[in-house]
Parts: structure tokens; C-alpha cells; sequence
């Protein structure tokens, strides 16, 4: 019941198992071990712990893998709203100044 | 800022490359202390450029990092007894995640500086061992494509490199996860507390006027009064969302953070409305307006933590935010008018 878990069946996060190879990258590059290796494919294990940071599909030279990549974070809208750009993660965002436990 | 870290020259093909120490000083741990808590921010910065360790060869690993100080510390501080070779990328100045999430740390930065440093002349291998949190902002097919150089996504955390290296640079399960543990959350309590301050000495400051005038004539004993006990509401509210939701977070129940921020401002009101209720009497209606302005408080510095977390997504925030936003501006907005119409009364 405890631990770190965020909002359910919100993540854009595409996959299309007829355009992977099984090259494995997918699993090699996500954070949350959201694919796992089935035989020769990859598949979906845990959609809902995809943070859409990107790293599958960018890294996925055979295109089976789209998502909308952005931060997660609130302080970015708000940002990128009152200015009206793409949310991000500058200045207004005091993690990327510190964070490091994963850097 | 003064390249401490430097400790020699060495010779290469193409040309001298800094050497570095793995050890770190006292000011490396300063800067730190500096960035933790926002002092300075400016210029926590180094050189992107090429940088040995332990006198490599050209067989040594190629390990690719930020120039990011904090990253650059964290990284070579665990190389004590490897031979590698950093390349450092001009990420403005950002650690890694973030700056892959911008894409400074990237594909197209990769490779101008293997052109640049000539890495090439310097390594007989083709291989890059990129930080798994940059991936992000690299294609590895694409950094192959255009300079040769295969990328190897290496561990999350720098501590795990060297048992990456042995294992033949394969990275366990556990090493590509990235956690999120009680440390990480109280290491970033500073910089969320100091963050949120301002909006809250600005809200100090309107709660101190309105003490004073009112009701009837002005008094600098009434403004002391009633900024002390806008201080004590304000800050709760602020420490609820910035400190209790860091160090409890996964153990308050309901995954929105704003949600989250609620429940713990809406407890510590309720022990402050118990531990003040001896001390002075109050009207109903200040009592909801200052729960009103406490909650709200609580949920939005609560919410901006999900930056700050290693497990948000941007569709999960944005969901979240449709909601909660206008909940948290209107429960301010109305606490705020609450508390001022019973000041009058
Ligand atoms: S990266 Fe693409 S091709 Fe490779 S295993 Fe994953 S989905 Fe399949
Ligand atoms: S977007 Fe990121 S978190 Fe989501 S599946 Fe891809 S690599 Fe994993």
C-alpha cells in the first residue's frame, strides 16, 4: 500500500509490438522498468509508472515507441503558461540546481 | 570558481587534458552545502571538456558527464581506482536528468564535443558510457550515426559505476531504477522551504497591515499581534507542504501531490487550532479563514514537490493541476477575504 505510486491510466506512452526488433534498448534506458523483454519483443509491464521522460521512444531506433515527453512538474506549467511556452523545466523549477541523488 | 579539482596535465594525441583528482576538498563539499541551499547558485559550473583520471590510456573507459559541479563531484569521487576519461558536456550548468530533459544533454552535444576534443585520436574504442539518466535526451543510434561511437547507458547512480565496469558494463535491473528515498527527499527540503518563503513574507506583510488598522485606530501592538499569528498559520501551512510532505510522502495516502499537501495542512491546522485555543479566542470566522488559507497553502507548495520527485509525468501533473489550481487559488482568495472581514467585525 505504501510507497511511490501517481496518478493511474494518465500517461500517453505508445507502443507497437509489430515495429520492435528486440533490441532491448526500451528496457535498458526507462527508469521505472516500465517494459520488460518477452521472448523477442518487448512489452508493457507497468504503464502506469511511466514518468513520460522520453528515453524509450528517443531511443528506440525503430520508431515502435511514442510518448508525449515533458516534466512532471507543477512549478514548470505554471511557468510555461504565464508565459506562454511549452512547459519546462527553467528557473522556476529549483530541482535542477540540486538534484543529484540521480545525476 | 577555481578548478581545485585539477591536479596535473597529461599528455594525449590531441594535445594536454586536465587531470583530475578523485578526492574531493573541503570547498568541494562547501559548494555543495552552497548549492543545497541556494547560496550562490551562480556558476556551479566547470569547463565541458576532456578531463583523465588516474592517468588513462587509450583503452581507458570514456565516461560522460555534465558540467554540472555537483554531478562531476558525485561521479569522480568514485573513480578512485579507475582509469577513465571524462567528457564533459556544456549543460549550461544542469545535472543531467534535467538537462536531458531539455535536451542540452544530448544527442547533437555528444557530438560536437567528440569533434571537438578530438576524442577519437585520444581512444582506440568506439564506446561512450552515458549516464542512464541522460537518456533522455540522447539517441544513442543517432550519436553512433554521426561520429562512430557507440553509446552503453551506464547506472543511475554514479556509486554503482564501478561494479558496472567489472560486470562488463551491463547494468543490473537495480542499477537502472531510479529511487527516491528518504535521503533524496530530505536533501531537497532547503531549497523547497527557501523557494516558497517570499510568497510567504509577501502574505506576512498584507496579514501585518490589516492587524494594525483594524479594528479602528492604528497600533504597532496590534501589528506585532497579528503578524505573529499570521506567522505562526503561514508558516505551518508552509512547512506542512515543503517539509512533512518530503519526509512522509509515501505513506500519505492518495497518489495527487496536491491532494497530499491538503491532508497535511488541514492536520497541522488542526493542531494548531488545539495548542493555540488556550492561548487567545478567535471567531468562527477567522478560524475558516485561516483553514481555509492553511490548506491551500499546504496543497500548493505540496504540488510543486512533484518537480522536485523522481516519479510524476507531465499528463499526471497537468491532471492533477486542472483541478487543484483553481481549488488552491479560490480557498486563499476566500480565507483571505474570511479572515479580513472578521478582523473589521
Ligand atoms: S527499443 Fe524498440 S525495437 Fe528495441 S526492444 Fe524496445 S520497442 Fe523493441
Ligand atoms: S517515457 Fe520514460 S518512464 Fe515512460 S516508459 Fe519510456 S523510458 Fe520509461
Amino acid at each position: 500500500m505504501f510507497g511511490h505510486h501517481y496518478l493511474k491510466n494518465t500517461t500517453t506512452l505508445q507502443y507497437d509490438p509489430k515495429k520492435c526488433t528486440g533490441c532491448m534498448m526500451c528496457t535498458l534506458v526507462c527508469p521505472h522498468a516500465v517494459f520488460r523483454m518477452e521472448g523477442k519483443k518487448a512489452m508493457i509491464q507497468a504503464k502506469d509508472a511511466c514518468i513520460e521522460c522520453g528515453a524509450c521512444a528517443l531511443n528506440c531506433a525503430y520508431g515502435a515507441i511514442t510518448v508525449r515527453s515533458g516534466v512532471g512538474c507543477s512549478a514548470g506549467i505554471i511557468k510555461g503558461y504565464l508565459s506562454g511556452q511549452e512547459p519546462t523545466c527553467d528557473c522556476a523549477c529549483p530541482a535542477e540546481k540540486k538534484k543529484s541523488s540521480c545525476c | 570558481m577555481a578548478e581545485t579539482y585539477i591536479v596535473n596535465t597529461q599528455e594525449t594525441p590531441a594535445g594536454i587534458v586536465p587531470q583530475i583528482t578523485t578526492d574531493l576538498r573541503m570547498s568541494d563539499y562547501e559548494g555543495t552545502f552552497k548549492a543545497r541551499f541556494n547560496i550562490s547558485r551562480m556558476d556551479y559550473k566547470l569547463a565541458p571538456r576532456l578531463y583523465a583520471v588516474n592517468q588513462p590510456d587509450a583503452n581507458s573507459v570514456v565516461l560522460v558527464s555534465a558540467n554540472y559541479k555537483m554531478s562531476f563531484d558525485y561521479l569522480r569521487k568514485e573513480l578512485k581506482k579507475i582509469k577513465a576519461w571524462i567528457l564533459v558536456l556544456d549543460t549550461k550548468g544542469i545535472n543531467v536528468w534535467c538537462a536531458a530533459g531539455k535536451g542540452t544533454f544530448g544527442t547533437q552535444e555528444i557530438i560536437r564535443r567528440i569533434q571537438e576534443t578530438r576524442l577519437a585520436q585520444i581512444v582506440k574504442h568506439r564506446r561512450l558510457i552515458v549516464p542512464q539518466l541522460g537518456a533522455p535526451g540522447v539517441a544513442a543510434h543517432e550519436v553512433k550515426k554521426a561520429s562512430g561511437f557507440s553509446v552503453t547507458y551506464g547506472p543511475v547512480r554514479a556509486q554503482d559505476l564501478p561494479a558496472f565496469l567489472r560486470a562488463g558494463m551491463k547494468t543490473t535491473e537495480a542499477m537502472r531504477r531510479v529511487q527516491f528515498t528518504l535521503f533524496d527527499r530530505m536533501v531537497l527540503i532547503p531549497v523547497e522551504v527557501i523557494g516558497h518563503l517570499k510568497y510567504v513574507l509577501w502574505g506576512l506583510v498584507y496579514f501585518a497591515l490589516v492587524s494594525g488598522f483594524a479594528p479602528g485606530v492604528f497600533s504597532w501592538e496590534k501589528v506585532l499581534f497579528g503578524s505573529s499569528i499570521a506567522a505562526v498559520f503561514l508558516f505551518s501551512g508552509l512547512i506542512a507542504g515543503t517539509v512533512l510532505l518530503p519526509v512522509l510522502l509515501p505513506f500519505i495516502p492518495g497518489p495527487a501531490f496536491a491532494w497530499k499537501g491538503a491532508l497535511l495542512g488541514l492536520g497541522v491546522f488542526a493542531l494548531l487550532q488545539w495548542l493555540l485555543a488556550g492561548i487567545f479566542t478567535s471567531t468562527m470566522l477567522s478560524i475558516l479563514g485561516w483553514a481555509l488559507i492553511v490548506v491551500s497553502l499546504a496543497s500548493f507548495s505540496g504540488m510543486n514537490f512533484t518537480g522536485t520527485s523522481t516519479y510524476t509525468s507531465l499528463s499526471g501533473v497537468l491532471k492533477e493541476m486542472k483541478i487543484a489550481l483553481p481549488l488552491q487559488i479560490g480557498g486563499f482568495s476566500l480565507g483571505v477575504i474570511l479572515w479580513t472581514i472578521s478582523s473589521f467585525i
